[in-house]
This record gives structure tokens, C-alpha cells and sequence, in this order.
């Protein structure tokens, strides 16, 4: 797991919004998970920081919320960037050439999977099957789905979000 | 709270709008013009949504605006195709509809009654004739039970599901059968577990149906489908959330559970929202909560979302992970149905398991075990994947040979390509290879040649693809998603995906295959959970099936189908070769040397292999050896 070191800066408004999330979860059995899931999506990630609220407002120890996180590939302690690149590495489309995709969008934006673009605006992401096995192999940009991918369409379509 | 009657008579009300769709040739005079629109994961990515948009837009304008119902399903089957439109009365296909076709079929087909043949889908048959989509074999060669309702109501219309029988299955059970008559009819069904180990569905709820009414129980479904690259589980839940919801209080009904949970991928936005507005309709109808059917039943479902791990798929882990902690595996036993969610005896079955159930109790054990084989009853769904033209979603009797199901349904190899074997069982399954096309599918006959049922993912391969290289990539898979408690699984997969590695760069030895068939079996042997046990599968079935392709990488140093990079040789050939310097000029590593109008050469010591110089040439004069 990549721990960023780029600095907290988490509002006001974030925090009153994830103690609602924490109280509406009380005396629930198997909160956490749900718990976690809802604060990375009002913070885009689960720094230190925000474990540790989770910790401190449901007594869970800080250990344990670490260890959760660290376990599952959906939670991340670095931040993401404005569009998220996610090359589909599923079967369906490493057979069809997923790999030289993911190479290319490497190769393009000069990150590797799980980074950043130094301004913010990129990280790659590799995921396991989209569903759109049909299209494969499929990226997703930024929520936008591309299918029928090679790599020589990589740039125009990154060039988009310029 | 709606009775069992008042369910009877609201489908009785829809069978009009209905009938039309599953039985073209034979239904009343449809009530309305139905255009069908797929809402499919594969087709939304597709801009589905904006062609539902463009329909809703033309609709608004139109004389005849009652007449028409526009409906987005589930997904279809025939992703490959997407997005799919159909239109009812008529059973019309439109296929790789584009926002800007939307006009026409509105105005000439919805409007016009008049079909837009130019956009029809037609399939080129044996005789070189198109057959109608309708006749072809995609479509006439499936029997669609787990997908009964997929692609053809709309999934988040409770009242449509209704109108297929919705909810009288459990208002059957409730009413006129006894907990155990229910687990005797899905015992005597033959159903077994099909997320992968084919556990006997009944048997798996007897053994949790002791102490009914004492103790506190669960019934869990397994959505996480973990297998990368299959989306059956997917496409039920998004085009028929309910009757897993049915199935599951039916279940609870069974071993006496009053709750449920759902472990759902989060990946899967669509099925979670279908879910969400399913449980709603469910709960408002009185077909979950208290006293179901006005009988003493109670009976919820919550949802859980999982977040990506793969060993979460494997039921004890999945269990832990609903409890919130790290989704590790435990020892078995005791099994879930003594120990399971929360310390509680619980039933976990898969989302199509579950499908099967309603339509089991309510047509009864003979009428499913009809179909498939001797030792594997009813039907699976298969994710058809790969170097296949038709990519999609199909459902086919157990017993039906590979080979009808990658040549006839699945429309065979694109590009004239020869078929070289297909994946089944994802990262814990393995290779079937040319010479076993005609293996019936069943459980036993799949894991006799070294493969296995698995929950549905089928990846057909092509002479373009490397078996050595498509070992590695499942090895790759289970190493980064062994959860690591135990030492086999946590450093025997990761050893032997070295070696791996380590034969597709040049270095391989031929002890190094006796090594991995040692590690093998000693991972199989040992680890404590399926992920690890199953893990080495990918491995063996290929050395068994491809030992030559192997070999030919350690011995020869070449990978026949050209895919293992450091095994590969770009060279000119100085006939073809006019000099133009459009290579020299692409290669990003300076690795070729000419003159202008002079033959060029490639440095093989300086190539760094990246194929951009073969892709340049318009001479053709480079090739990759
Ligand atoms: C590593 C691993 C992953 C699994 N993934 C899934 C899965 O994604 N979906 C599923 O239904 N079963 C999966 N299983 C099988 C489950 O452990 C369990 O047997 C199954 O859900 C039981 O339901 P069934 O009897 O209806 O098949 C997996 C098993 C293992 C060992
Ligand atoms: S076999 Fe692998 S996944 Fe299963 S418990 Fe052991 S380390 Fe974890
Ligand atoms: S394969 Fe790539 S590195 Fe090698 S010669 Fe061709 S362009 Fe240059
Ligand atoms: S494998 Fe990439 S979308 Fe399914």
C-alpha cells in the first residue's frame, strides 16, 4: 500500500459529515467496513487522519482500521488525482492486449499503477473486470468508458482532459 | 402488504404488457409498441444511457406517447453486439445502436410500424445467407433459466417481475409447504452450488436446519465474484435483483433464518443501485420484513458491500469480512452451516444458485433436473470472453460440449484464427485444450481434464496467445491477492510465479518444470483455504496440455506465439527493405542503422523489443520471430 505524504487537508464540513456516517452506523454488528467505505468517499481517500477519528468515535482500536484498510484494494491512503486512469487488467482484456495499454498510459503520463501525476490530475489505477468484457480491452477515464482499445490511442484520448 | 392474491392479480393485470415479449409468436395482441433498451454494465459503458435519453426525448413529442413504453433491462446476452435495442410486437433486433440511429428507428419502426432493415441484426450462416438474429445460433441454442427475466423486464419494476411468477414461489412455500418439504424438493432438484464447488445445494441447507426457531440464524448470498474477467453474477443482480431476494427468504424459510445479507463487489455500482431500489419494492410490498404472506415468517436483507479481495469470494473469509475485519480465511470445520456469520449456523449459496430456486419450488424437482446430466442437473451461465466473437452472457444445459458453445453460440474464433484452449475456473481453474472440444460441460467431466466448472468465467484463447504467459498472469493474480496467512499460498505462489518469470525471459531451465510441478502440489497440499489450493491449477493444467510451449521457451529460447518479449527477434529483411529510415526514425532505442535508400539492420543487443519499427513499416519488410 503507497502512504502519500501530501499534506491532510480535510474540512470542517468533511468531518461533521463522517461523524453523521459514524452515528447513523451505531450499535450496528460489522459497522466498520460501511463506515470506512462512506469516508473515503467524502474525503477520495483514508489518511492516517481520518482513521483515526473512525478510532476515536467508535472505539475501534486504530490497529485493527489500519489493518482493514490495508487489506482491501478499494481503500487507499494516497490521494487520487482529478481523473482516475484505470486500465481493466481482467482476463477478457489481457488477452486482447491489456498490458500493452497499461504500458502505454505508464509510459504517457511517466507514473506507474497506484501514483499520481505530480499536478494532481492523473493516477492510474489497475482494475479487474469492468464488465464490459465485450468492449475489451476497456480503460476507464475519468468515469468514461473507451473499449476497443490499442495503444496508439492512448495519447489523443488522455489529450482530452488536458 | 400485499396478500398472495393480490399478487396473482396484479400479474394477471400485466400479463398483457408481458406476454409479448417471451413469447412473440404466440401472445395476445400487444397492449403497447415495448422498445427494450440494454442497461447492462457492457452496454451503459456503451452510451445506452443516451440513447434511453434520445428515445425519452423523441417520446415527449410524439402523438402516440401512450401507446409506448420504453424499458431499460439487464443485460442482453449479446455484449459484443452492444448496445442492443429490441422492439415488441415483432421481436426486432437493433444491434451497435449509436445515439444517431435513434431517429430513424423512432420515427420508421416505433412510430412508422415499418422495421428499419438496414439496421438489422443478421448473423452470416454456414451457406454464406444472413439468418435473423432471432435464428440464429446465439440465440436458438441457449435455455435460459437463471436468465429467464435478464435482458427482458425491467429490473427495477417489482411488478414486472410479478408478472413472471414473482414471489409466488415463497408465497407457495409459506402457504403449503413445510420447511423441510422445501429443502426435499431442492435436494431432489440435483441443484448444486454454482460458484464453483458444486456442493449439493439441499444438502447444504439441511445441515443448517437444526434447532429451527432456537437459535439465531443467517442466510448469506455471494456476490463478489471474484473471478476477473466473468460478470454472470453481475448481469443477475442487475436484471433480476428480486428473484435473488425470493430465493434467499425462501432459504430462510428453509432453515428458519429471519436475515439476510448480500456480500456485493462495490465495483458493481449498477447492481448495488438495482439491489437497493429491489429491497425497497420488496420491503413496501410486505415481501420482506414481518409476516410475510400473513404468515409468523419474518424475513430482511441487508446489503454488504465487498472491496476488493479476491479471497473474500471464499466463504469463510467472506464471512469474516461482513463482521469487519481483514476478510482472512478460517479453518474448516466447523463449516458455516454449524459456524458461520457472527458465530451463527448460516447458508451461503451464489447469485445463481439462488436464481434457480424460485422456479424449482414453484415447477418442482422433476421439472429442473429434466435438464443436464447424470451428476450435474440444470443449466450454467457462462461468461463467454476472449477471442470470441460473440462476447456475452449465455446460459446452456449442463452437458452441452465446449465446442457448441465456442463454434455455434459463440460464433467461433474472429479473424480466421485457429482456437487453442479456453480458461475456465478463472485464477483457480485451468486450460481445455483443442483436442478435449468435445467435453461435455459438467462438473465431473471439467475436472477430470484438469480444469474446473468454476463459477462461469470462459476465456477463449487463440494461437496468438501464450500459454506460458497466460500462467503467469493468474499467478500474478493470486500472489497479490494471497491474503497471506499462510505460509504455502503466501510464498509457494510467489516462487512459482518466479520461475515463471523467469522461463518467459530466456532463462529457464528444464529442471525448473519439475520444480514447479513439485511446488505445486505441495502448495495444493497444504494451504489452508481454496485460493491457495486451487492456486497452482493454471499451472498444471497448462504444463500438462502446452508442455511443448514450455519447452520451446527453455530449450529454443522462443515463445511460439510471439507474445514473450525478451524471447522475441525483430529483424529487416534487406529484399523488402527500401530504406526510407521511418524505423531508424521510431525506434526509441537507436537501434537501427542505414542509410537512406540502403537496407536497414536492427542492433538485436540495443532492441529493447517494443515492436514500434514493425508497426511503422509500410513495406512490411519487419517481422518478429
Ligand atoms: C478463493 C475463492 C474465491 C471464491 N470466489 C467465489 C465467488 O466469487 N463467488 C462465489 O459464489 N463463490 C466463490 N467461491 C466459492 C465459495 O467459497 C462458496 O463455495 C460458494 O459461494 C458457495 O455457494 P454455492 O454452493 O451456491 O456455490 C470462492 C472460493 C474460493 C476458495
Ligand atoms: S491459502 Fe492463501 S488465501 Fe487462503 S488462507 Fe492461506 S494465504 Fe490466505
Ligand atoms: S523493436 Fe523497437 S527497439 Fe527494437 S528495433 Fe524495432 S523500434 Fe527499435
Ligand atoms: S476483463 Fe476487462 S471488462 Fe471484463
Amino acid at each position: 500500500m503507497k502512504v502519500s505524504n501530501v499534506p491532510f487537508n480535510g474540512t470542517k464540513d468533511q468531518e461533521a459529515k463522517l461523524l453523521e456516517v459514524i452515528a447513523k452506523y451505531k450499535g450496528q454488528k460489522g459497522a466498520l467496513m460501511p463506515i470506512m467505505q462512506e469516508a473515503q468517499e467524502i474525503y477520495g481517500y483514508l489518511p492516517y487522519q481520518v482513521q483515526k477519528i473512525i478510532s476515536d468515535e467508535t472505539g475501534i482500536p486504530i490497529e485493527k482500521i489500519y489493518g482493514v484498510a490495508t487489506f482491501y484494494a478499494q481503500f487507499s491512503m494516497s490521494p487520487k488525482g482529478k481523473y482516475v486512469v484505470s486500465v481493466c487488467l481482467g482476463t477478457a482484456c489481457y488477452v486482447k492486449g491489456a498490458g500493452k495499454l497499461l504500458e502505454e498510459v505508464e509510459k504517457q503520463l511517466g507514473i506507474g499503477d497506484g501514483e499520481c501525476t505530480a499536478d494532481g490530475k492523473f493516477s492510474i489505477d489497475v482494475c479487474r473486470c469492468v464488465g464490459a468484457c465485450g468492449l475489451a480491452p476497456v480503460m476507464i477515464v475519468g468515469g468514461d468508458v473507451y473499449g476497443k482499445l490499442t495503444p496508439d490511442m492512448v495519447e489523443g484520448i488522455l489529450a482530452k482532459y488536458e | 402488504m400485499k396478500t398472495l392474491q393480490e399478487i396473482k392479480d396484479i400479474q394477471a393485470a400485466k400479463h398483457g404488457q408481458i406476454d409479448i415479449r417471451f413469447n412473440p409468436d404466440t401472445a395476445e395482441e400487444a397492449v403497447k409498441t415495448y422498445v427494450l433498451v440494454c442497461g447492462g454494465t457492457g452496454c451503459t459503458s456503451n452510451h445506452a444511457a443516451e440513447i434511453i435519453e434520445e428515445l425519452n426525448k423523441l417520446i415527449d413529442g410524439a402523438a402516440k406517447r401512450d401507446e409506448i413504453q420504453i424499458i431499460q433491462t439487464g443485460c442482453q446476452g449479446l455484449c459484443a453486439k452492444g448496445p442492443i435495442l429490441v422492439v415488441h410486437p415483432g421481436n426486432v433486433f437493433y444491434q451497435e445502436v449509436r445515439p444517431d440511429m435513434v431517429d430513424r428507428i423512432f420515427d420508421e419502426h416505433i412510430l412508422g410500424g415499418k422495421p428499419v432493415e438496414e439496421y438489422f441484426m443478421i448473423e452470416e450462416g454456414a451457406d454464406g445467407k444472413d439468418i435473423p438474429y432471432v435464428e440464429s445460433a446465439f440465440y436458438n441454442d441457449q435455455l435460459r433459466m437463471a436468465l429467464r427475466n435478464c435482458g427482458k423486464i425491467d429490473p427495477e419494476d417489482i411488478d414486472e417481475y410479478i408478472a413472471r411468477d414473482g414471489y409466488q414461489a415463497l408465497g407457495k412455500a409459506l402457504t403449503e409447504m413445510t420447511p423441510d418439504d422445501v429443502i426435499q424438493v431442492v435436494t431432489d432438484s440435483g441443484l448444486r452450488g454454482r460458484g464453483g464447488g458444486g456442493f449439493p445445494t439441499g444438502r447444504k441447507w439441511a445441515f443448517a436446519s437444526g434447532d429451527r426457531g432456537k437459535v439465531q440464524k443467517y442466510v448469506a448470498c455471494n456476490a463478489d465474484e471474484g473471478d476477473p474477467g466473468a460478470f454472470m453474477d453481475r448481469s443477475i443482480l442487475e436484471g433480476d435483483p428480486h428473484s435473488i431476494l425470493e430465493a434467499m427468504a425462501i432459504a430462510g424459510y428453509a432453515i428458519g433464518a429471519n436475515q439476510g445479507y448480500i456480500y456485493v463487489r462495490a465495483e458493481y455500482p449498477i447492481a448495488v443501485d438495482r439491489l437497493e431500489i429491489a429491497l425497497k419494492q420488496a420491503r413496501e410490498y410486505g415481501m420482506l420484513g414481518k409476516g410475510i404472506f400473513g404468515t409468523d415468517f419474518d424475513f430482511d436483507v441487508d446489503l454488504r458491500l465487498g472491496a476488493g479481495a479476491f479471497v473474500c469470494g471464499e466463504e469463510t473469509a467472506l464471512m469474516t469480512s461482513i463482521e469487519g475485519n481483514r476478510g482472512e480465511p478460517r479453518p474448516r470445520p466447523p463449516f458455516p452451516a454449524v459456524k458461520g456469520l457472527f458465530g451463527a449456523p448460516t447458508v451461503l449459496n451464489n447469485v445463481e444458485t439462488y436464481a434457480n430456486i424460485p422456479q424449482i419450488i414453484l415447477n418442482g424437482a422433476e421439472w429442473f433436473n429434466q435438464y443436464g446430466t447424470e451428476t450435474s442437473k440444470g443449466t450454467k451461465v457462462f461468461a463467454l470472453g476472449g477471442k470470441i466473437n460473440n462476447t456475452g452472457l449465455v446460459e446452456v444445459p449442463m452437458g452441452t460440449t465446449l465446442r457448441q458453445v465456442v463454434e455455434e453460440i459463440g460464433g467461433g474464433v474472429p479473424g480466421g484464427k485457429k482456437f487453442k484452449a479456453a480458461q475456465t475456473g478463472g485464477p483457480s481453474g485451468g486450460c481445455i485444450p483443442a483436442s478435449s472440444y468435445d467435453v461435455p460441460i459438467d462438473y465431473e467431466s471439467l475436472g477430470k481434464i484438469g480444469s474446473m466448472m468454476g463459477s462461469g468465467g470462459m476465456i477463449v484463447l487463440d494461437e496468438d496467445n501464450c500459454m506460458v504467459d497466460i500462467a503467469k498472469f493468474y499467478l500474478g493474480f493470486t500472489v497479490s491477492e494471497s491474503c497471506g496467512k499462510c505460509t504455502p499460498c503466501r510464498i509457494g505462489t510467489k516462487r512459482m510465479l518466479e520461475i515463471l518469470e523467469k522461463i518467459s525471459a530466456g532463462r529457464g531451465e528444464l529442471e525448473d518444470l519439475e520444480k514447479l510441478d513439485e511446488l505445486a502440489h505441495y502448495i495444493k497440499a497444504n494451504s489452508l483455504c481454496g485460493l491457495g489450493q486451487t492456486a497452482p491449477n493454471p499451472i498444471l493444467s497448462t504444463l500438462e496440455h502446452f508442455r511443448e510451449e514450455y519447452e520451446a521457451h527453455i530449450v529454443e529460447k522462443r515463445c511460439p506465439a510471439g507474445v514473450c518479449k525478451a524471447l522475441l527477434n525483430y529483424t529487416i529483411d534487406a529484399e523488402l527493405c527500401k530504406g526510407c529510415t521511418k524505423c531508424a526514425r521510431n525506434c526509441p532505442a537507436n537501434a537501427i542503422k542505414g542509410e537512406v535508400k540502403q537496407p536497414h539492420v536492427i542492433d538485436a543487443a540495443a532492441c529493447i523489443k517494443c515492436g514500434a519499427c514493425m508497426d511503422n513499416c509500410a513495406f512490411g519488410a519487419i517481422s518478429r520471430k
